[in-house]
């Protein structure tokens, strides 16, 4: 792997965070969040998605004219997330009916699409597939932590096991309902843009 | 007959809110909420676009993708089901009818096109119009239904954008940290508005 290759894939995943930094793909980022397993289970799908609508648009990049390649990239990622759809139907039916619709958003998803215009059109096959994997991984990262923390203190759990005792179990644990509403999606993830800006601050807006 | 569509569209604008509860919608959301002016337009454009594809799709998927759509063409195809290919049916019905209004709107309002502008575009590939689409099929609304809930779910946009937009404009005289300027404190403020419209929760006509 060369070193554009490893910039390809590494880059998005902290210092050129999709979700972080560019405001990109959080339509369907928040929906899905508020159990760790659907999180998971959204970033595979995702990382499925982007990876190898990427790597397809690559190959094809030299026979799309111009004026109609939003509409060929748009039918190449539809086609993948109506795949992705019903493998997670066929295999992990219960998850598909907890993302409902979420799954087939993924191709308004602005990732998807905007790694396809900005990356793969200009770029060949492998370092388009790595190029997608990285910003795939960029979003579950965001992903996982905002559901890891939406499930651990909105109900007390991962994964759907009990680790904080609740109060009503006797347990000590008093669940803070709000994350598992809406808002405390917007909350988190402003507070994980705020700490990475702190950390990182040469990605400051002014 | 009328209550049950108003109760829809209460529902639709205030209760289940396309941007604060389903958080669809929000790439454009937060990148055209910094003035008000060009809120509104964006808002007005997605609740245009809304009212017609969400009927639109509903008559496509009646009558051609679901199971047993297509026993109107021919009995024998009654066990035929294309309802898979739903994303990529709706995705396209949505891209030619926002090119359709565009032209439409260019020739006999001009000075609608022109105000709503770049915005028209862009909004095929918004993820609130795509999404009303699949909840319109997941909870089985009939045309009419349709309809209200697009309406009043592009009018639920178009508040929030407006009201994000407002505060946005009035944050220039506040000292925010540095680190949380920008996108940081524009999601903060979404989730205390998202808090603001969960009041509405429980709300029946």
């Amino acid at each position: 792997m060369n070193q554009k290759q490893q910039r390809a894939l590494l880059d998005p995943v902290f210092k050129n965070n999709p979700i972080a930094t560019q405001v990109l793909g959080i339509c369907s980022a928040l929906a899905v969040t508020t159990k760790l397993e659907t999180s998971v289970v959204m970033s595979i799908a995702v990382i499925a998605v982007v990876a190898l609508s990427n790597f397809s648009v690559s190959l094809v990049r030299n026979l799309i004219p111009s004026s109609i390649r939003i509409i060929v990239q748009l039918t190449i990622i539809a086609s993948l997330v109506i795949v992705t759809d019903q493998i997670l139907q066929a295999f992990v039916y219960d998850i598909s009916k907890q993302l409902s619709v979420f799954v087939g958003l993924i191709i308004t998803n602005c990732i998807v699409m905007g790694r396809a215009e900005a990356f793969a059109m200009q770029n060949p096959p492998l370092d388009s597939l790595l190029d997608g994997i990285g910003n795939g991984l960029g979003y579950s990262v965001i992903l996982i932590v905002v559901g890891f923390f939406r499930e651990l203190v909105g109900s007390g759990k991962l994964f759907g096991h009990q680790v904080l005792p609740l109060i009503t179990d006797g347990g000590w644990y008093q669940p803070n309902g709000l994350f598992v509403l809406s808002p405390g999606a917007f909350f988190l993830i402003g507070g994980l843009i705020w700490w990475l800006r702190t950390w990182k601050p040469e990605l400051q807006e002014d | 007959m009328l209550e049950h569509y108003l109760s829809l569209a209460v529902k639709a604008i205030f209760v289940e809110n396309m941007a604060l509860a389903f958080f669809l919608g929000m790439c454009s959301f937060l990148a055209v909420s910094k003035k008000v002016e060009t809120a509104v337009g964006l808002g007005a454009a997605v609740t245009f676009v809304l009212t017609v594809t969400t009927p639109l799709n509903n008559l496509l998927y009646k009558y051609l993708l679901a199971e047993g759509a297509l026993t109107w063409l021919n009995p024998a195809w009654g066990s035929v089901d294309l309802s898979f290919i739903r994303f990529l049916a709706f995705i396209g019905s949505i891209a030619a009818s926002v090119q359709v209004v565009e032209m439409a709107l260019d020739r006999y309002a001009p000075g609608l096109y022109s105000a709503l502008g770049v915005f028209l575009p862009l909004i095929a590939v918004n993820c609130a119009i795509l999404g009303a689409s699949l909840f319109m099929v997941e909870r089985d609304y009939n045309v009419g239904e349709s309809a209200v809930f697009g309406f009043g779910s592009g009018v639920g946009f178009w508040l929030a954008i407006v009201a994000l937009a407002a505060i946005r404009e009035k944050m220039i005289y506040s000292d925010v940290p540095p680190a949380l300027r920008g996108l940081g404190i524009t999601f903060l403020v979404t989730g205390l508005m998202a808090i603001a419209f969960m009041a509405f929760a429980g709300i029946q006509l």
